[in-house]
């Protein structure tokens, strides 16, 4: 346990989200679940998209609140705005009208840099596609966002911890002898396993997920989504999904429904 | 650690980019073999230059020199103390040498210059471009029997044994054109007698008898005309092999087989040509050899000056492989050549010279002395002109640089040229990896990072494009003359013509300074190159990277 603490200690992170004050959930050790409090929340958000001189309204004036240690899916019909609004709340983008704010700090007018490293220390993303660097092998690929958020003397320093870390990642999701495969050599569930690993890897507060089944079969879908269940259960890992599948939808603790735009309705 | 592992496997996978900076190696190669030839073509010049001429030259261009050398030396000395290292006194006038070769007479001007046999090599390498190796060792300015350029067996023979058998052979000419005339008029006689021979051969048998009788008439008085021709022969027989033999002639019979005239030493081009027979080697040709005499006509240092000319006997060649020099240039005594131009005060004794040659101590300011002895010697008052080797032969250095410098100029704008080829291969590959630049912005990777994944990209790749470039221009280096053989033989025109070159082999010297540079121009042009696109990289929107197909 005491590696995790080593990982998790971010030494050289000198963020305003990294104030002492403020409650960290490790992700892994801990079975404390703080449930009740809003971790992620927007409000009235607008977005459009310019493509050739044609405004496309996509998002018109959304709210939305995810709560800490809980499953929420976003559901929708394509073209719903459901995937622009992930987006929004991951700063992957900004938006036009509206706020968004992390732990009840506001974080979509934060400078770049804040931003960057919000999404590296704060935020697991995985996608439908999952986004895999074709270059590198699984392993490596768990261990980006660390190679990412760590200088390289510090990653070095520390890289048998860091590697321990990331093998007991992929041991969880299952790929623990697939750890210097490249990602042309995995199946669907095996490479969205490995995204959830890389997510995980630096034990984020909330795990963002575009659509994670959605290129899977059922029965490999179903698989991802226990582990997620799983994560969240026994972790109390918040997670935000974006899916159009109303049986996942139904697994989850809140449902907040999208439609042209506009929030539908929210149970 | 993300930039440099992505970085490496981009570098291992992309061979495309590899491609791409082939330009570059192959520029980087030229750039090191093109500098490595001119370096070591300028280097041998320098050094032959350098070697002819003496560090410093105070010369006089009036027909009678400097008077009172002896001050001028004594002024030196003074003026550079411990920096000088040799001095020596060189009467240099232009003349005329003439040869005769296959019976023609030719006609050629040069450089005739008078040393001092002791003090000449003190300032110059004058001795280590001869033939002979007794004269390398030191110069005498006497024949040697033979053992010229023991080095070369194409060097014809040459020498006092040579000049023997030369004279003997005339010799034997002349007795057979002797004989041959005297046998042409006995043959004459013999056609009268013939005549009458038959006559009295229709008449009786021991007509025979009174016939060889008859015929020995004819040929008694045939040969007191012979002994003038004879005579004829011996006057103007000396004269086609040597000219100068007529004034000698008159005095007392100049025999070359036992007597030789003063000697000289010439440039190797005077007395030869370099051709290429049909069969395309290269061969020289010797008009002139070490024994063969020679007349040189020079203007005496009185007023108004007056031609003089003397016979010289060839004793050494010299080849200092730089044809200005090898093609002009005639050595004599000293002294006999201020002797002959009367350059020596009848009543004080004292010898006039032209120039007197200083050598330097080694990592002495050239420029410096050379700035010291004009400020002791003002032009307007001594009518001395002060030079240093590099200032007589400025202009060619300069050539030789501007060449170089055009040179480097046009091969960096091969690299440059290959830095647009990376340009386009950069922005093809980041369009290509599009998708994984969204995937690391969304991992939280800021802009810089992608953007020095790039630029580290392009300095890898140049890195490794002017390394492989330093590696193949430096087998090419080592194995230039095999190259330069084998484009001959593949294309059968010559590389490295002999026959304008005097070198045998292609000089190079390669200073690890132009290598270090030229391998910081080029990976700078690759980094400059990746600029453009690793900003495209870097500012590329996460959402719509991500979104990207």
């Amino acid at each position: 346990m005491s590696t995790l603490n080593t990982i998790s200690g971010r030494p050289n992170v000198g963020s305003e989200f990294d104030s002492p004050t403020r409650l960290r959930v490790v992700a892994f050790p801990t079975n404390e679940t703080v449930t009740g409090r809003t971790m992620l929340q927007a409000q009235g958000l607008y977005k459009t998209y310019k493509k050739n001189h044609v405004s496309v309204p996509v998002l018109k004036g959304v709210d939305f609140a995810a709560e800490q240690g809980k499953m929420t899916a976003i559901i929708g019909q394509s073209g719903s705005g459901k995937s622009t609004l992930l987006h929004l709340l991951a700063t992957l983008d900004r938006p036009d009208q509206g706020e968004v704010h992390f732990d009840g700090r506001r974080i979509d007018h934060l400078p770049r840099k804040s931003r960057d490293l919000f999404r590296n220390q704060r935020l697991g993303m995985i996608f439908q596609f999952y986004h895999l660097l074709p270059e590198l092998s699984t392993i490596e690929n768990v261990l980006a966002p660390i190679m990412i958020g760590r200088s390289m003397i510090s990653y070095l320093m520390n890289r048998r911890s860091i590697q321990n870390h990331a093998k007991e990642l992929l041991e969880r999701v299952g790929l623990g002898h697939r750890l210097h495969h490249k990602p042309s050599e995995l199946s669907g569930g095996e490479m969205q396993r490995t995204a959830i690993a890389r997510a995980l890897v630096t034990n984020p507060d909330i795990l963002l997920a575009d659509e994670p089944t959605g290129n899977l079969d059922q029965e490999t879908g179903t698989g991802i989504l226990e582990i997620l269940q799983e994560l969240n259960r026994e972790q109390g890992l918040t997670i935000v999904m974006v899916t159009h599948d109303e049986y996942i939808a139904k697994k989850c603790d809140a449902v907040v429904r999208l439609s042209k735009g506009r929030v539908e309705s929210v149970s | 650690m993300y930039k440099l592992l992505l970085c490496w496997r981009y570098l291992r996978t992309r061979w495309i980019a590899l491609a791409s900076i082939v330009s570059v190696t192959l520029g980087v190669a030229t750039l090191i073999v093109v500098n490595s030839v001119m370096d070591g073509f300028t280097e041998e010049m320098h050094n032959r230059i350098h070697g002819i001429l003496s560090d410093l030259v105070v010369e006089s261009h009036s027909t009678g020199g400097i008077t009172d050398s002896k001050w001028f030396e004594d002024q030196i000395r003074g003026t550079l103390g411990d920096r000088l290292e040799g001095l020596t006194t060189v009467v240099a006038v232009p003349a005329m040498l003439n040869f005769s070769f296959n019976g023609s007479n030719h006609t050629q001007q040069i450089n005739l210059i008078g040393i001092d046999q002791s003090s000449y090599a003190s300032v110059s390498d004058f001795s280590q471009y001869l033939m002979h190796p007794e004269n390398q060792k030191r110069i005498d300015f006497l024949l040697k029997d033979d053992g010229y350029a023991p080095d070369r067996p194409a060097f014809p023979e040459s020498g006092w044994n040579y000049r023997r058998d030369m004279a003997r052979l005339r010799k034997e000419i002349d007795r057979e054109t002797e004989r041959n005339r005297e046998l042409r008029q006995q043959l004459k006689g013999n056609e009268v007698g013939q005549l009458s021979l038959t006559e009295k051969d229709s008449k009786t048998t021991i007509g025979g008898m009174s016939a060889s009788s008859g015929s020995e008439s004819p040929t008694a008085t045939e040969q007191s005309s012979t002994d003038v021709a004879t005579s004829d022969l011996m006057m103007a027989g000396p004269s086609i092999s040597s000219p100068s033999s007529d004034a000698a002639a008159k005095a007392h019979y100049f025999d070359s087989e036992t007597d030789v005239h003063a000697g000289i030493v010439i440039g190797i081009s005077i007395g030869s040509m370099r051709y290429r027979d049909p069969q395309g080697d290269v061969k020289d040709l010797f008009f002139i050899r070490p024994g063969d005499d020679v007349t040189i006509a020079m203007p005496g240092a009185g007023s108004p000056p007056r031609a003089i000319d003397e016979s010289f006997t060839v004793v050494d060649f010299y080849e200092s492989k730089m044809s200005e020099y090898d093609s002009t240039f005639a050595f004599v005594p000293l002294e006999r050549l201020q002797k002959i131009r009367g350059m020596i005060d009848p009543t004080t004794g004292k010898k006039s010279v032209t120039s007197i040659q200083m050598k330097l101590r080694p990592g002495v300011n050239l420029a410096k002395a050379r700035d010291d002895l004009r400020a002791v010697f003002p032009p307007d008052q001594t009518m001395v002109h002060v030079q240093s080797w590099r200032d007589s032969q400025g202009p060619l250095l300069a050539a030789v640089q501007l060449e170089t410098t055009l040179l480097n100029i046009l091969l960096f704008m091969i690299i440059a040229v290959a830095g647009f080829g990376i340009l386009a291969t950069f922005f093809m590959i980041v369009v290509e990896k599009t998708r994984d630049i969204g995937v690391l912005k969304s991992l939280g990777a800021p802009g810089s990072g992608i953007a020095s994944i790039f630029l580290t990209y392009g300095l890898l790749l140049g890195i490794v494009g002017s390394g492989a470039g330093v590696l193949l221009g430096m087998l090419f280096i080592w194995k230039i003359n095999t190259i330069a053989a084998l484009i001959e033989t593949v294309t059968g025109r010559e590389v490295f013509d002999p026959t304008v070159y005097y070198f045998s082999e292609i000089p190079t010297i390669t200073h690890p300074a132009m290598v270090v540079w030229v391998i910081i121009g080029s990976v700078l042009v690759a980094v400059l190159a990746s600029v453009l696109p690793s900003i495209r990289a870097a500012r590329m929107h996460p959402v719509q990277a991500l979104r990207y197909e």
